[in-house]
């Protein structure tokens, strides 16, 4: 086992117990957050940089404070001001970073495989938080933890995955963790914003959202992408909210304690009713609660490279 | 579970560790006065057993029961950079207010003390307690830190080249405390 040694670059070959490891560990984590003092020493000394070259909040500010509760030193760099305007290219900016001691990079970048690269050339961790279509494991890793926390386990469970899945790294994370997990997944879309083979991953494709969310017991609505949507891949976003949108009446078809989740930030009227969002049966806001308990765990398991038992 | 030990001595059989604990139970209240304000803390992993085990037999003298809690140290470890991979992390339990109370913080070995400096600053970012005691079931010497047990079942010297296993009926399926040989790394 442990694919994730140095590197967290995707979910895709991580194996059932190294997801559940991660979890675990989430659990103890979020028990740090829930301290009155949310701070433990254990990568203390530790330098962290986070590199976003696309914008981000949640995913951003989740990681600083994850590196922060432990204790670690943040350092971060938005694209817009960093010397990658001045066509510093990648394998500099490793050099740089490796000079300025980092030990964990956190690299959110718009071409896939861009933390792959990051990974070979630097000789300190890499962390994907986001890279073009391919992936996002956090966030892959952080809905797991939430379906796992409200639910029990994630064996079994009838997950449907609603919305624009060709442009979606989170989608594709969560697919592939949660059918290494054992969870039963549907993917529903407009054909046109279905990527070609899907179905090989294991999951079932549906174009009727009724019939993909009936009896579901989690409904994971992704954002829409609207500064993707130049290339007419649905007529409009009225048509679209009619067909794909995560409405009350909609909802009524899942289980009856089926789970709303969205990774955000989200459009409000488009994928998702507002009342849905802010309903009982939501668990957006744990997802973000989330988020910073599993970026402490896979810190700290970076920071350390897998873990071990030790006494005394 | 620990894997199998070559074990090289005897030090506590199962009678033994009971009468320690007994022992120790006494002591906590007399020193204290009683145990209003008591509360009593485990160390991952032995010591959780063996504050359960306290608060028992505190429970049969004085008739009131004590609060138990667990504390997991690994994130407070002074040795985290230097051991690859990491130690697991578990839990900390302590669901109750440490604020003014009197803590017993219980662990199976004493040795070099670093493990009950991690954890004095684990309990520390809990809260304010009124004051922190030590127990401890075995304390094998080589100390590295001014770091003293308040309560101690037994004192054993040892060379460093051997290890203290204790075995607790909780974790190990049965009770005993050895002197075992360490194996060359």
């Amino acid at each position: 086992m442990a694919v994730i040694k140095k590197d967290l670059l995707g979910l895709e070959g991580v194996g059932q117990d190294e997801l559940t490891e991660i979890l675990d560990l989430a659990v103890s984590m979020k028990e740090v957050m829930g301290r009155q003092i949310k701070k433990v020493p254990a990568l203390r000394g530790k330098t962290v940089v986070n590199m976003f070259y696309e914008p981000s909040t949640r995913t951003r500010v989740s990681f600083e404070l994850a590196a922060k509760y432990l204790s670690a030193d943040t350092v971060n760099i938005a694209a817009s001001t960093s010397s990658a305007v001045k066509g510093e290219s990648m394998r500099d900016t490793a050099t740089t970073l490796e000079a300025l001691g980092a030990d964990l990079v956190v690299l959110r970048h718009p071409m896939a495989g861009a933390p792959h690269l990051l990974a070979k050339v630097g000789n300190f961790g890499v962390l994907n938080a986001g890279d073009g279509f391919h992936g996002h494991p956090t966030q892959g890793l952080l809905d797991m933890f939430t379906i796992r926390e409200k639910k029990g386990y994630l064996k079994g469970l009838e997950v449907a995955i609603v919305g624009d899945l060709l442009h979606s790294r989170v989608a594709r994370s969560n697919i592939w963790g949660l059918i290494t997990m054992g969870a039963s997944v549907r993917v529903c879309a407009p054909p046109t914003m279905l990527p070609i083979g899907l179905e090989r991953t294991g999951v079932k494709v549906f174009n009727n959202m009724d019939v993909a969310v009936e009896g579901a017991d989690i409904v994971m609505m992704l954002r829409m992408q609207l500064e993707r949507q130049q290339q007419g891949l649905f007529p409009s976003i009225r048509e679209y909210n009619r067909l794909f949108g995560l409405n009350k009446e909609r909802l009524a078809l899942a289980a009856k304690d089926a789970m709303v989740m969205h990774p955000g930030p989200m459009n409000r009227g488009v994928e998702i009713s507002p009342d849905v969002a802010d309903g009982v049966q939501s668990v957006i806001n744990d997802q973000v609660t989330n988020g910073v308990a599993v970026r402490m765990a896979v810190l700290y398991l970076l920071a350390g490279g897998g873990s071990s038992e030790v006494d005394n | 579970m620990r894997g199998p030990v070559k074990q090289k001595a005897l030090i506590l059989d199962q009678d033994g560790i009971r009468r320690s604990l007994t022992r120790i139970a006494h002591e906590i209240i007399e020193y204290n006065k009683g145990v209003n304000n008591l509360v009593l803390i485990g160390i991952r992993n032995r010591g959780v057993p063996l504050a359960k085990q306290l608060a028992q037999r505190i429970m049969q003298i004085e008739g009131k029961e004590v609060p138990v809690g667990i504390l997991d140290i690994t994130l407070y470890r002074d040795d985290l950079s230097t051991l690859s991979p990491h130690p697991l992390v578990r839990k900390t339990e302590v669901h109750f207010p440490i604020e003014g109370k009197a803590i017993i913080l219980v662990d199976d070995v004493m040795y070099t003390g670093r493990t009950i400096r991690a954890a004095l600053d684990a309990l520390m970012d809990l809260g304010r307690p009124k004051s922190i005691q030590l127990a401890v079931l075995v304390d094998r010497g080589h100390r590295e830190l001014p770091i003293r047990a308040d309560y101690v079942g037994k004192n054993v010297p040892t060379s460093k080249k051997e290890g203290v296993a204790v075995l607790l009926q909780e974790i190990d399926g049965e009770e005993k405390v050895v002197i075992i040989e360490l194996e060359e790394k």
